[in-house]
């Protein structure tokens, strides 16, 4: 439930020089994160906003589960589809629970489902019910509005969710919280989430692949690991900082680097680290700790080792994931 | 202060005379303005051409502007009420598209993101956004249709204006002392509730005051 085809599409508008989005064809799978991302004017949000018939294409198709979205009335479609742009767009005049409670309404839910909704969804981005329902948006910080934003997206229990570089105006600290929140969201919930950003690191954070734009034409669509290793031309390669061997070893799992537990291992007094943890916490592990090599733990249960030579080699090798 | 002491039944008749054409005509002058706002803020380059020359209109003095309606709707209330629409024009008609233009285009893209109607949009976040920012509007014009009001007597069309024009003509000074302190009351008490009224449009203000 949720794939999203794009076919062939393409939109020109009125007195453009050049096709905003020029015959992108590509699938987004259900429950995948994918990121757009490009350089602004790249055709990005168009592409988005396409998908919720906010633009009309004029060239091509998009499939939602195998259905043309002509085919739906577009504000139908939108009820059913997550909505959450930068700046939150939250009604000023609305409190928090009213604000969420928006598409379930335009749903026809019930009053009880609909109150209980709203506690749940409150509760789920971690914003106490008791204190925020009844807060209007003006006495939120910026962090919190874009959680109700969230929140307010979900509510009709969409099957997709389309982001518009959500986090584009927030302070990096909270920005990194609420990416994290996302992954934890997602870990959850399951959803296909479409999501605009212009910020690398937030797409490599977020990813399971990036959809790389430029000039209305996707040069690139790929994971983030291979978009590092294997990108496409210079533009990708320059975009991504692919250069940038510190951020590769982000993407490396330890697990995959690392060697088998010598037979004659004792427990000496070496780091441990798990090995789902990245390549790149590990070499910073090394450098603080200055151990010459650490004991990686599956389930707090020793199962290998992982020194600077084993970092060296994955990161030259660059398959290690 | 004595002569509306004494000769209460008259100033109430002529309140309420004065009541009844501040009345109507902001009621017809709200009629004309909600549409004409809303082609401007549908039409952006009419905003120029409406709102101009409903501001040179609001530059010509009162006195004058009812005394060229005459010849068209007789020297009755109706002159005066015709003056006062066109006064209030510009005051509402600016007021309610400034407001609209000043909702956050964020608000109304997530709102037809979220799938609402031009219908759900409109009642739901439009008017409610918008109706403070016009409800200042309606109060400054009552205060000037009250005030225009009070130039109605000299043209046959009552209103505590016929108060201050008979004390000058008579030297009553009680007259006119009668008629500016009820002409001014008037103009309190309309503003007070229409400003109780715009507070109570918008709750998320109240509750940031608080």
């Amino acid at each position: 439930m949720g794939t999203i085809q794009f076919d062939d599409v393409s939109l020109r508008f009125a007195g453009g020089a050049r096709p905003a989005v020029n015959r992108v064809t590509c699938q987004v799978n259900s429950g995948e994160i994918v990121v757009i991302l490009g350089p602004s004017g790249c055709g990005k949000t168009t592409l988005l906003k396409m998908v919720n018939r906010l633009y009309e294409p004029t060239g091509g198709n998009i499939f939602l589960d195998g259905v043309n979205i002509r085919k739906i009335k577009a504000t139908k479609l939108r009820q059913q589809i997550g909505y959450v742009i930068q700046q939150s767009g939250l009604f000023p005049h609305m409190t928090v629970a009213d604000n969420v409670a928006v598409v379930p309404k335009l749903l026809g839910w019930g009053k009880p489902q609909i109150q209980a909704r709203i506690d749940e969804l409150l509760e789920l981005v971690k914003l106490p019910p008791g204190e925020f329902r009844d807060r209007y948006p003006a006495q939120l910080s910026g962090g919190q509005q874009q959680r109700v934003g969230i929140a307010r997206a979900l509510a009709g229990n969409p099957g997709i969710m389309l982001m518009d570089e959500p986090f584009g105006a927030i302070d990096a600290i909270t920005r990194t919280a609420l990416q994290d929140e996302i992954l934890r969201l997602q870990g959850q919930l399951k959803k296909t989430i479409l999501f605009v950003s212009h910020d690398v690191e937030e797409a490599l954070r977020l990813a399971d692949r990036i959809l790389v734009m430029r000039l209305g034409e996707v040069v690139q669509f790929d994971t983030p690991f291979n978009l590092l290793t294997q990108p496409a031309d210079e533009f990708v390669y320059n975009l991504l900082g692919a250069d940038d061997m510190v951020r590769q070893l982000g993407l490396l799992r330890v697990g995959a680097a690392m060697m088998a537990l010598p037979p004659n291992y004792s427990n000496g007094h070496n780091p441990t680290l798990s090995h789902l943890d990245s390549l790149r916490d590990a070499l910073s592990l090394i450098l603080k700790t200055g151990a010459p090599a650490l004991t990686v733990l599956e389930e707090g249960n020793p199962v290998g080792l992982l020194t600077l030579d084993h970092i060296r080699e994955s990161a030259v090798a660059g398959n290690g994931r | 202060m004595s002569y509306l002491l004494s000769q209460p039944g008259e100033v109430l008749t002529l309140l309420l005379q004065h009541l009844r054409m501040t009345g109507i005509s902001l009621g017809i002058a709200i009629a004309v303005a909600v549409p004409l706002a809303l082609l401007v803020s549908r039409l952006r380059w009419l905003s120029v051409p409406v709102l101009g020359s409903l501001g040179v209109l609001y530059t010509i003095p009162s006195l004058a502007l009812i005394i060229f309606l005459v010849p068209l709707f007789g020297l009755n209330a109706t002159s005066v009420i015709v003056a006062m629409v066109l006064y209030t024009q510009v005051i509402l008609v600016r007021n309610l598209t400034v407001g609209l233009a000043g909702i956050n285009p964020a608000v109304l893209e997530a709102a037809r993101g979220m799938g609402m109607s031009i219908s759900q949009r409109w009642w739901r976040v439009q008017v409610p956004l918008v109706l403070p920012v016009f409800l200042a509007g309606v109060r400054i014009a009552a205060i000037v249709a009250i005030a225009i009001a009070t130039i109605g007597a000299k043209f046959n069309a009552g209103g505590l204006g016929k108060l201050l024009f008979d004390g000058i003509q008579t030297n009553r000074y009680d007259k006119i002392v009668a008629g500016a302190i009820a002409v001014a009351v008037l103009a309190f008490v309309i503003n007070g509730l229409l400003l109780a009224l715009e507070h109570y449009a918008q709750p998320q203000r109240r509750l940031k005051q608080e």
